[in-house]
């Protein structure tokens, strides 16, 4: 919450400053419509922010103001000098509330009132309330213009390959190895950089939508709707910008959903629906666009009634009315200043919105679609440009070129050995039979004309899914995985219908994204289900199969693990991997992951590493190399002894170690802190803050060294033979620095560190 | 009076608008785009950029550029940039702008490339737009959104 709060103060901040020229453009000139709007968008938004941000006051005079603009711009109110002022009185309150509450002064609310009043047709000109002076709180981010974001990005990208350069040129001589050195921590500094830079740009699309469940909430609960929110594709990536500009259209639309969109409940029944409505929001990426999807099942657009509104209010000429189409009837919807709906309510005003909405996401190159299925909700679906967004890819190869795939999109790569893969030709066409699933083969060589078209190459195949199907792409091999920052390509290019765009990867040689479902398109692929349908009897035998992975253990053995527990399988730096706090962690992303190995990693540069989630905690795996998937066989013969091993089972006549996720999971498992307030009765020589802390909130403690103001802590530690005020604290445990206890003193010498904990146990457990 | 460049392009001196010309370099290791039309020699990485390499010859719809060549105009068409292969560079100087002559005859290529003429110690050459030189494409690929039911 307290993000959102920054966030909205930031943001108002900001649009404060780039309104203030558009203020005194409008006092200059009333009657100016683009003026006018600008600060009508600014109180609006400004009370949608309130609302859901529980800020009453800033509600109260936001949507005051509001109103009287939107009467202005009605035509029901003249914008004389009266008015403009008390407009503008109320947008500068707006800036000093919101200083206020970022520097957490407290500001008077008396001249409110009289500012609300001010704006009533018949109000005599107030004197205004003194401007209060609230020094502005230093703030604890940077808002940076994302143009500098840019340049650092290119700036970046150039330092890589002045490096890569360098290194080259490096490689062809013999060189001093203090120079190599140097070269090897410019590398890894450059690696870093980038990785951060990077970052700098690219946010989860959690970011907006983690606020809206407690929206959409709130909202159905002020207009008493029953509303059921799923959310979708959360960790989809984009650029921070995007995110930015997208955060306004997006709570939009999700307040006109339920407002407008979603019916009441008895309405909701009398029309045969289930009293709650739903409402999914969705976010995936498509090609070289993210698609963020917002579907109702209320009751839709009416459309007849947008085009008797537009044509009472003469929005758009009689003519040009007759002649629309539906799709620009429904698109009347984003026309400025027109509403399907006749009553105001303080959720989303006057469908002021829509036209925000477009702006907005027009501004940032992308398009809004509206599929409206009257009655049974209207699904809004927003394009956004991946331009700029960070991709993470599988690198491959075919011939002598590389090529990148979305790693979304890459269900699987095996090779073609052994039993698990067949490869036959059924008339024409290629077919890949994976573990008795039958999938069209596409070669990528033969595709893309390059490389040996079939046998020795096309070892590998990669299992693409497309939103049609899947199918099983041939290529030569699998080189590597990177996060690769990937543009448009030029048109020409584009054109081919196999690309989805063009990247820069460390090499220094450009690569070439592939478009999974261009190239099935492009290689005629027709997916039905009759390829399936003839392995539907074997399908059914294997239901209770579970697939695992197979794969070899640094100690040596074989071992599979259930494929759902496996988020990925990922090379990592052994340089990434150590030995911290009594725990071996992986520094991954910039988190901390537990790491387990079976044996000690060794002195290679890389280890392939299983990353393991259960939907909540993180751990990772260190292996010595992954072979394939398998399906799990019934039987498993039970493990003996210790160790994370859930039992033995036979692959392929082979034993098999299956890893017990659960014991891997269980043992990150710590109790809970306790969370019991410890008052440190600090004496100025530091010991207590720098010594006694760490250890103690290790423990559980949460420790302050002012005494606590709210309630009593539950224990103070002091060196001091003062006496506590009582009330201050419940128990009192008394610390010496002598080791040999003075006679008849109740201390505990202070490096006896279970005697002091137990002290600290007993005190707070008898509370 | 007007600034180009004057350059070899399949064995002709051409002249160039400097307007049009973002910069002149030598190209590294170009990397080939398999589908894309013959015009489309590949990409090449400039700085931190991705440019496309076109092949001046077979746009003009003579013989291709020979592989060895390095030397291009990088040049900027709606919005990307594309490295245009010369056979050389000669100078760089100010010219009349003369329109063509009425009755010549361009073939091939040239004729849609071809937008003036200038004349160096008498002799005329073509003054050559490098947009033109890029292949255009009506339709571009990508996901569109399908057309609303109405």
């Amino acid at each position: 919450m307290d993000d959102l709060l920054q966030e909205f103060i930031a943001e108002t901040r900001e649009t404060l400053e780039a309104l203030s020229g558009e203020i005194v453009a409008w006092e200059a000139d009333p009657t100016d419509r683009a003026r006018l709007d600008a600060i009508f968008r600014f109180v609006h938004t400004v009370k949608g922010s309130c609302g859901f941000l529980d800020l009453p006051r800033l509600a109260r005079l936001s949507h005051a103001a509001e109103d009287v603009l939107a009467a202005v711009r009605d035509g029901k109110r003249v914008p004389d000098t009266a008015l403009v002022n008390a407009v503008l009185a109320i947008v500068d309150r707006i800036g000093e509330i919101v200083e206020a509450i970022d520097s957490g002064a407290g500001l008077d609310d008396s001249s409110e009132d009289l500012l609300i009043a001010a704006l009533a047709e018949d109000a005599r000109p107030a004197a205004l309330a003194h401007t209060a002076n609230v020094p502005r709180a230093s703030s604890r981010s940077v808002r940076l213009n994302v143009d500098l974001l840019d340049r650092m990005m290119s700036g970046m990208s150039e330092m890589v390959l002045a490096r890569n350069e360098l290194a080259r040129r490096l490689r062809d001589e013999a060189v001093d190895p203090l120079v190599e050195a140097a070269l090897e921590r410019l590398s890894l500094t450059v690696a870093e950089m980038r990785d951060t830079v990077t970052r700098t740009r690219m946010q989860k699309i959690d970011a907006l939508f983690s606020a809206l469940p407690r929206m959409v909430r709130d909202t159905a609960g002020e207009l008493g709707k029953q509303v059921a929110l799923s959310i979708d594709g959360s960790d989809v990536e984009l650029d921070r910008e995007m995110i930015e500009l997208m955060r306004d259209p997006l709570v939009h639309i999700i307040r006109n959903a339920v407002d407008h969109g979603i019916e009441a409940p008895a309405d909701r029944k009398a029309a045969g629906k289930r009293e709650a409505g739903r409402l999914i929001v969705s976010a995936r990426q498509s090609g070289n666009q993210i698609l963020i999807e917002i579907a109702d099942d209320g009751r839709g657009i009416d459309v007849e009634r947008l085009v008797i509104k537009a044509r009472q209010q003469k929005l758009v000429p009689e003519a040009d009315l007759a002649a629309m189409d539906e799709t620009a009837r429904l698109d009347l919807i984003f026309h400025p200043g027109l509403s399907s709906r006749d009553t105001v309510t303080a959720i989303s005003g006057r469908g002021v919105g829509m036209d925000v909405v477009r702006a907005n996401i027009e501004h940032i190159g992308g398009r809004i679609h509206l599929s409206n299925q009257p009655g049974r909700g209207l699904t809004i679906v927003i394009y956004v440009p991946l331009t700029l967004s960070i991709m993470s890819t599988i690198v491959v190869g075919v011939g002598d070129q590389r090529f990148a795939i979305a790693r979304q999109s890459v269900d699987e790569i095996l090779r073609v050995r052994g039993e698990s893969v067949r490869i036959d030709t059924i008339g024409d066409a290629a077919v890949a039979t994976v573990r008795g699933r039958r999938l069209p083969l596409v070669s990528l060589g033969r595709l893309l004309g390059i490389g040996t078209p079939d046998g020795e190459a096309n070892r590998t195949l990669a299992i693409i899914s497309t939103r049609d199907g899947e199918y099983a792409l041939a290529i030569d091999d699998v080189i590597d995985t990177e996060e690769l920052v990937v543009k448009p390509a030029a048109p020409s290019v584009m054109a081919t219908g196999v690309y989805a765009g063009q990247t820069l990867p460390d090499s220094g040689l450009p690569m070439l994204l592939l478009d999974g479902s261009g190239i099935a398109t492009i290689a005629g692929l027709r997916f039905t289900r009759i390829i399936a349908s003839e392995d539907e009897e074997v399908a059914g035998d294997r239901v209770e199969a579970i697939p695992a992975l197979l794969f070899e253990d640094l100690d040596g053995q074989r071992r599979a693990l259930p494929l759902a527990a496996i988020d990925r399988v990922e090379p990592v730096s052994t340089d990434a991997i150590r030995l911290t706090a009594g725990q071996w962690r992986l520094a991954i992303g910039g988190a901390l992951v537990p790491l387990h190995s079976a044996a000690p990693i060794g002195d290679r540069t890389e280890v392939p590493v299983l990353r393991l989630t259960d939907g909540t905690t993180e751990i990772a795996y260190a292996i010595d190399e992954p072979i394939e998937i398998v399906q799990l066989p019934a039987e498993i013969a039970p493990a003996r002894g210790s160790g994370p091993i859930a039992g033995v089972v036979i692959i392929d006549g082979e034993q098999v170690e299956l890893l017990d996720a659960h014991a891997l999971f269980s043992a990150e498992w710590q109790p809970q802190a306790r969370d019991r307030l410890c008052w440190l009765h600090v004496d100025g020589s530091g010991w207590m803050e720098t010594f006694l802390r760490p250890m103690l909130e290790a423990s559980g403690y949460r420790c302050v060294t002012q005494p606590p103001r709210d309630a009593p802590a539950d224990v103070v530690l002091t060196m001091d033979a003062d006496a506590i005020t009582p009330g201050i604290a419940r128990h009192v445990v008394r610390l010496r620095r002598d080791p040999i206890d003075p006679a008849g003193g109740a201390s505990i010498y202070r490096y006896d560190r279970a005697a002091l904990l137990e002290a600290l146990a007993c005190a707070v457990g008898g509370r | 009076m007007e600034l180009f460049l004057i350059a070899q392009i399949a064995g002709r001196g051409v002249a160039i608008e400097t307007g049009q010309v973002d910069s002149v370099v030598d190209i590294a290791q170009i990397v080939a785009v398999p589908r894309a039309e013959a015009a489309v020699r590949g990409l090449v990485a400039l700085r931190s950029r991705v440019v496309t390499v076109i092949d001046t010859g077979t746009a003009l719809g003579l013989d291709a550029t020979p592989d060895g060549a390095r030397r291009a105009v990088i040049t900027r068409v709606d919005g990307h940039p594309y490295a245009i292969l010369v056979d050389a560079l000669e100078d760089v100087a100010t010219f009349e702008r003369q329109p063509l002559s009425s009755g010549l005859a361009l073939d091939r290529g040239w004729a849609s490339v071809g937008v003036g003429l200038v004349e160096r110690d008498g002799e005329p050459l073509l003054i050559v737009d490098l947009a033109a030189l890029v292949p255009q494409t009506v339709a571009t690929a990508g996901a569109s959104p399908q057309p609303l039911a109405a």
